[in-house]
């Protein structure tokens, strides 16, 4: 069955604050009966202070789903309200040791209930914007919607395309077919057919609009907004050239020869692609090599 | 038998003792391949004969050359159905139902996409089938009928026989997915208008990776497989002499053992499912109670998730399954649950205990003490409970916000 951590599991066998805090004054009910997950988180707020005092959960749902809640409570008690809005859904999931991607939504849960019971406790409406499709990526947990989503406002129209912005795809390919049956299906929106022989890319030109020399300042810009990241691993990035499309960096530090590597330079070239607005591919330096020996 | 009480029969069985030992020497030293003419080759292929004798002899078919042997349950299903299509390319309509096992409904989904027309029958509240809507997409443009013969889920029967006489009658293929019948009730294929048939090994005491498509003389038919002659060319490949063999031995003892799964296994799973009803408030049998399996049960228990049943279950050494989303990562509940119209907050909840003939009454009884505080444990937490009893309306005191 699911791979919980030890964390999870624990979490699940003896929960941390189960049941409705006496006395709330913060009530937040989220979740959806159809998938089997639903979440009413209750908190007890000092009016003076904003301290979360007290937090209590009761879920109808699966191991992760009670196991999140747990977690959730025991992470914000103590909080001020405006420090605890702060809390992500991975920071759920880490204080977990992780969830299977299948389960993430569990997280997301949790910080949904959190935002909605402290919209209760201020007489403010909360309105979520949660929408949740079916599983396509589960190697890096991309669903439907956020595929859809990312087709239409990109015009997106291979996988391989569809991979470079959302990673879905990258993994293993089993959803290929499912991407390819998300894109015959927005491209029919506008009348337009699923091409599977069109290349990645190359059907559009890019539109950024700016100079050459624009066009290299932004991308240097954009490298030094993931160059923190990239620190705190003990590695960096370097820019080597840039040639129409494709743009080669160098890894330096851990990022050398890392296994990860691939995937990293996957993620540079979706930020420099969303950066810039247009389709780019990021190469490791050693291609420009291997390319300029072939003569090309 | 190992450790804990192992109640997930219909998802796969323990290979019987005899079964192992029976395919043992084929892993050594009968390597020989069943084609080959010396003798390392022809006592191989006097073993597979002999198993092919007992599957037929469980599933009283009348030649054994109607037995071919396949890799599992689902290639069989998708032998069947292909090979009515291939067989028969002006007739471009399939009837199954909205419950069948994902190995034929994600097939028929795949083939609407092809152009296929495929008729999904529904089901009742209590997972029945009706039998005129049946009668009435019968016609000439139907390639093949579809129809398990018991649920995996809910154990509920379908009237395969009298469906498949008025398939025969009207002149259409009928073919039945009986992975979870076979070796559970007494079957005489001989005696009914059934033209195919899949089988798995697993679900009864044999190992996984072995099954048979049944296939009744007469019947026009187009391999999935193509290749050498092996299974006079309806599947090529070379057998998997040790799982057939394995497969045989099962069959034998299935048949050996057919009264004790109709009376024995069938108490077993009486006195479990009343036990539990009559200790846990708000649950409920699924599907056809009186018309099901004898080893399955499926309750719904009310306003508690079902993964979360199961992992308190594990951690006391129990093991069963169930129809929530969250067990098989999906968004929603079994399609079987939902068919039958079993609201959200008992379909989550449902958990399916299948037995097999290895089970003792003294597990039962263990099984009926550890569920109640399972239960009460995860309807503490429950935003649908209180105290004693679901909170007053319940759907409407908790209603959140994305339902």
């Amino acid at each position: 069955m699911w791979d919980y951590s030890e964390k999870v599991q624990e979490h699940f066998f003896n929960p941390r604050n189960a049941g409705a805090v006496d006395e709330a004054n913060a009530v937040g009910d989220v979740g959806s009966l159809s998938c089997g997950d639903a979440l009413r988180l209750t908190l007890k707020v000092d009016p003076q202070s904003e301290v979360i005092l007290d937090a209590g959960f009761q879920t109808f749902g699966c191991g992760s789903a009670i196991a999140s809640s747990s977690a959730l409570t025991e992470i914000i008690k103590g909080m001020k309200i405006d420090d605890a809005l702060g809390v992500s859904n991975q920071d759920i999931a880490d204080f977990l040791d992780g969830l299977p991607p299948e389960k993430m939504h569990c997280s997301v849960m949790g910080r949904e209930a959190l935002q909605a019971a402290v919209a209760n406790y201020r007489g403010e409406e909360w309105k979520d914007d949660h929408e949740e499709g079916a599983l396509v990526c589960k190697c890096f947990a991309i669903d439907e919607v956020m595929i859809e989503d990312t087709v239409r406002a990109n015009g997106l129209r291979t996988v391989e395309e569809v991979t470079n912005y959302t990673k879905a795809g990258g993994g293993c390919s089993a959803c290929h077919e499912g991407i390819e049956e998300i894109l015959t299906r927005v491209l029919a929106e506008s009348g337009e057919r699923f091409d599977p022989n069109a290349v990645a890319g190359e059907i559009r030109k890019p539109k950024s609009g700016l100079t050459n020399l624009q066009r290299m300042k932004r991308i240097e810009e954009l490298l030094a907004e993931i160059r923190p990241n990239l620190q705190r691993d003990h590695g960096d990035v370097e820019l080597v050239e840039v040639d129409g499309k494709y743009i080669y960096v160098k890894m330096i530090g851990a990022c050398a020869g890392c296994q990860m590597a691939a995937t990293t330079l996957g993620g540079i070239q979706q930020h420099l692609a969303e950066g810039l607005g247009e389709f780019i591919q990021v190469l490791p330096a050693e291609e420009l090599a291997r390319r300029a020996a072939m003569g090309g | 038998m190992t450790d804990g009480i192992y109640l997930d029969n219909n998802a796969t069985t323990m290979v019987a003792p005899e079964v192992v030992e029976e395919m043992l020497p084929f892993f050594s030293e009968q390597f020989g391949n069943p084609s080959s003419l010396h003798r390392f080759g022809d006592k191989v292929g006097r073993a597979v004969k002999k198993a092919r004798k007992q599957v037929q002899a469980l599933l009283g078919a009348e030649h054994d050359s109607e037995i071919i042997f396949t890799s599992c349950g689902t290639e069989s299903d998708s032998t069947a159905i292909l090979s009515a299509l291939k067989a028969q390319p002006d007739r471009k309509e399939i009837i199954t139902t909205v419950v069948e096992h994902p190995a034929v409904l994600t097939l028929c989904e795949q083939l609407e996409k092809e152009g296929y027309t495929v008729h999904y029958l529904e089901v009742d509240k209590k997972g029945r089938l009706d039998i005129r809507a049946y009668y009435k997409l019968l016609s000439d443009n139907v390639a093949i009928v579809s129809v398990m013969w018991a649920n995996n889920e809910s154990g509920t029967l379908f009237p395969v026989k009298e469906m498949a006489e008025m398939a025969r009658s009207a002149g259409v293929m009928f073919h039945t997915d009986a992975v979870q019948a076979v070796g559970k009730l007494p079957i005489d294929l001989k005696s009914t208008a059934i033209d195919m048939l899949s089988l798995s090994g697993h679900k009864l005491h044999a190992p996984k990776g072995i099954g048979v498509l049944y296939l009744r003389r007469g019947v026009r038919f187009r391999p999935l497989l193509r290749g050498g002659h092996q299974e006079r060319g309806r599947r090529a490949g070379t057998e998997n002499a040790a799982s057939i063999v394995a497969l045989g031995k099962a069959c034998e003892m299935a048949r050996e053992a057919m009264d004790y799964e109709k009376t024995f296994v069938k108490a077993m799973r009486d006195r479990l499912e009343q036990g539990m009803l009559e200790r846990i408030s708000h649950c409920f049998v699924t599907g056809d109670a009186n018309n099901r399996l004898p080893n399955t049960c499926n309750i719904a228990f009310e306003y508690i998730e079902g993964e979360a049943i199961l992992l308190l279950l594990n951690k006391m050494g129990i093991a069963a399954s169930s129809g929530s989303a969250c067990t098989s990562g999906s968004l929603e509940p079994s399609h079987v649950m939902r068919a039958m119209d079993i609201p959200f907050t008992a379909a989550h909840g449902s958990v399916r205990f299948s037995l097999s003939r290895y089970n003792t009454m003294e597990e039962v009884e263990r099984v009926i003490e550890a569920m109640p505080p399972i239960v009460e444990q995860l309807r503490k937490l429950s935003p649908y409970w209180s105290g004693d009893g679901p909170v007053e309306e319940p759907e409407k005191a908790f209603a959140p916000s994305y339902a």
